[in-house]
């Protein structure tokens, strides 16, 4: 007897929906996915069921208004697995800096601010529902993504990945930016899953894939502050895809607080 | 050994004669801002006038003198990556009618002649053949590819600020498991014999004469010049007693710097970890095992039992260095430390292996914790 199909949904809260395209990316690949899987939910490729239960819910984006928060919730009650997919749905996403201002910028942005309605902070899932498995990512890799199936289909237990993208970097035989450029490369401190993609090209990774395993980043950032980069250049640089994670939201908050001035 | 003077516009010769013996050519060049070994296939692409700038977490290449082509000592690889590779298949598995079928990845090999190793490398070579060919387990792909293995080596004629050879023992002299050896004069190479294999290369060699007394010397003070080096590791039996400072408050010190990020031990010439993830594709018909690169500074390296044996980046660090300094002369014979200075450089914080194990080394750990 054929095995039954995993009945999986995809969701999307608030999102750029590129991480979507990991499934509808992969080419001739969706079909070979397509006999593995039914996909019951996902507006992006025209299939709408909001209310199905599923095997695995797949959840794209942020929790960023109360509408997303109401979602997230129905979510869980139908979904035996809840997996978060992306930088948004894994940590709250670019959006998340807001969380770091205490201005109005509402009032500042809109000229009747009064016809949006959103949270004050943008928040990964986690936050709100419990979540089965984090796929990381801004946005997260096909490869990623099957691998992950993959594993539910053979019956293992997914096995999470927090190493260093240094790692990745150093098996691809690239040559450290940080050390022949001094670039403010995040790499040290950065899950791997990207494939190594800036300093293949010469650039410093500026971390879409979020925090690895252990991240020193007290000591990267004080690092980059021995290359000359500037205290605000500094919490800038951990300010940008996953602002709203706590290794780098410390690092934010330690540096964007020391003002510099210039010698008269 | 007997050296022959073989002149700067025939070196395109040698490279043509293992060519045509069928080797691939190996070797440095400029690459990204480094010297890196890859394929070559013209001495032009060699880093003629180039040398590089190596300081704890600093590497950068400045000019030479135009005619010299090793001038430089070391990037971040060198040999490692052609034996033990990277990223290594070790099988695949099948659905078929009859059952799943399992096949043991084939070694793909093809002969190499690597171009420009150190004395250090050749120090590394020989650890990673103790480690790889006569341990008890010996690895086919490595083996495979050590059979089919042609070194010209070079005498380093300077050190970098970070090589520290001469303490260690393992340069800056080459002086084994080569099957030619250059030292680089203004006007070309003495060029000596280390094998059957070198010595038929060599005849096909348009040479001059043997090396004179004034040439000689010019060689052995370019040695002398590349011994005068700025660190020195303690000796072997001093580093010993490293394993006896299991508490030295220096572990959490560099633990506060470190950010185990693993390029220590992936640009270490030595270090020989890995770990082993399989992959299948989505129908599940297919499945491969590969063996990759791992380091002790990863988490999951030191996951055993349902335990996380190294939780802390201190622990992590205190492996790394009880393992390369001390435990490895109990594994191995010798320390695993070949003085190259790569993890130095590389490292992106600039943690001093050297320096850090001067100072465990220092006084007893109580005195240290109230200096």
């Amino acid at each position: 007897m054929p095995p039954s199909k995993l009945a999986i949904a995809i969701h999307k809260l608030t999102s750029c929906s590129g991480c979507q395209l990991a499934l509808l990316n992969q080419g001739i690949g969706l079909l070979d996915l397509l006999e593995q899987v039914e996909i019951k939910h996902f507006i992006e490729a025209g299939i709408n069921h909001f209310t199905a239960e599923v095997d695995i819910a797949f959840v794209e984006g942020s929790v960023s208004t109360s509408e997303d928060l109401e979602r997230v919730q129905h979510i869980r009650q139908r979904s035996k697995l809840v997996v978060s997919i992306g930088a948004c749905a894994t940590s709250g996403g670019i959006q998340a800096l807001r969380n770091l201002s205490d201005e109005n910028w509402l009032q500042a942005v809109y000229a009747k601010p009064e016809f949006v309605s959103s949270l004050q902070h943008s928040t990964g899932i986690a936050e709100h529902i419990k979540v089965d498995f984090e796929l990381w990512g801004c946005p997260i890799t096909v490869s990623q993504l099957n691998h992950f199936i993959q594993q539910l289909l053979l019956g293992s237990k997914p096995k999470p990945s927090g190493e260093k993208l240094c790692m990745d970097c150093k098996r691809q035989q690239q040559v450290c930016v940080l050390v022949t450029q001094q670039a403010p490369c995040l790499g040290p401190v950065v899950r791997t899953g990207c494939g190594a993609i800036c300093p293949t090209f010469g650039r410093a990774c500026y971390g879409c894939f979020g925090p690895s395993e252990q991240p020193n980043c007290d000591s990267l950032a004080n690092r980059f502050a021995g290359l000359g980069l500037m205290p605000i250049e500094i919490a800038q640089r951990f300010a940008a895809i996953h602002s709203h994670s706590p290794p780098f939201k410390d690092q934010y908050q330690r540096w964007q607080t020391i003002h510099v001035r210039e010698v008269e | 050994m007997t050296k022959h003077f073989f002149a700067r516009q025939h070196l395109n010769q040698l490279f043509n004669v293992l060519m045509d013996s069928g080797y691939q050519v190996v070797g440095p060049t400029v690459k990204d801002g480094a010297i890196v070994f890859t394929e070559l296939a013209r001495v032009e692409q060699l880093p003629w006038g180039w040398q590089e700038v190596a300081k704890p977490g600093h590497y950068h290449l400045t000019p030479s003198r135009k005619n010299l082509c090793f001038a430089w000592n070391t990037g971040p690889q060198a040999l490692k990556p052609w034996l033990f590779k990277p990223e290594q298949p070790l099988w695949q598995a099948e659905q078929t009618e009859q059952g799943l079928c399992f096949r043991q990845a084939p070694a793909k090999v093809t002969p190499i002649a690597v171009v420009g190793l150190r004395g250090c490398d050749l120090a590394a070579l020989k650890l990673q053949d103790q480690h790889f060919i006569h341990g008890p387990y010996p690895d086919p792909y490595y083996q495979a590819q050590r059979e089919q293995l042609f070194i010209i080596a070079v005498n380093c004629a300077q050190s970098a600020e970070t090589c520290f050879c001469v303490s260690t023992g393992d340069g800056p002299a080459a002086t084994h498991s080569f099957d030619l050896l250059l030292d680089e004069l203004e006007d070309g190479y003495l060029i000596g014999v280390g094998s059957e294999q070198g010595q038929a290369v060599f005849q096909q060699l348009t040479l001059g004469q043997q090396a004179t007394i004034d040439q000689l010397d010019i060689a052995q003070q370019q040695l002398a010049d590349a011994s005068q080096q700025q660190r020195h590791m303690p000796d072997e039996h001093s580093l010993l007693k490293l394993t006896e400072n299991l508490e030295h408050p220096q572990w959490q010190d560099v633990a506060d710097r470190c950010l185990a990020c693993g390029n220590c031990t992936l640009v270490c010439p030595t270090c020989f970890c890995s770990k082993q993830e399989s992959t299948s594709d989505i129908k599940l018909q297919q499945a491969e095992q590969v063996r990759l690169w791992d380091s002790c500074f990863s988490e999951q390296h030191g996951y055993i039992a349902g335990k996380l044996f190294r939780p802390e980046i201190r622990h992590r660090y205190r492996q790394w260095l009880l393992h390369k300094l001390a435990n490895w002369q109990q594994q191995y014979g010798r320390s695993g430390c070949v003085g190259c200075g790569r993890c130095i450089s590389w490292c992106p914080v600039g943690i001093d292996l050297v320096a850090e194990a001067q100072t465990l080394l220092e006084g007893s750990p109580h005195e240290s914790a109230h200096r």
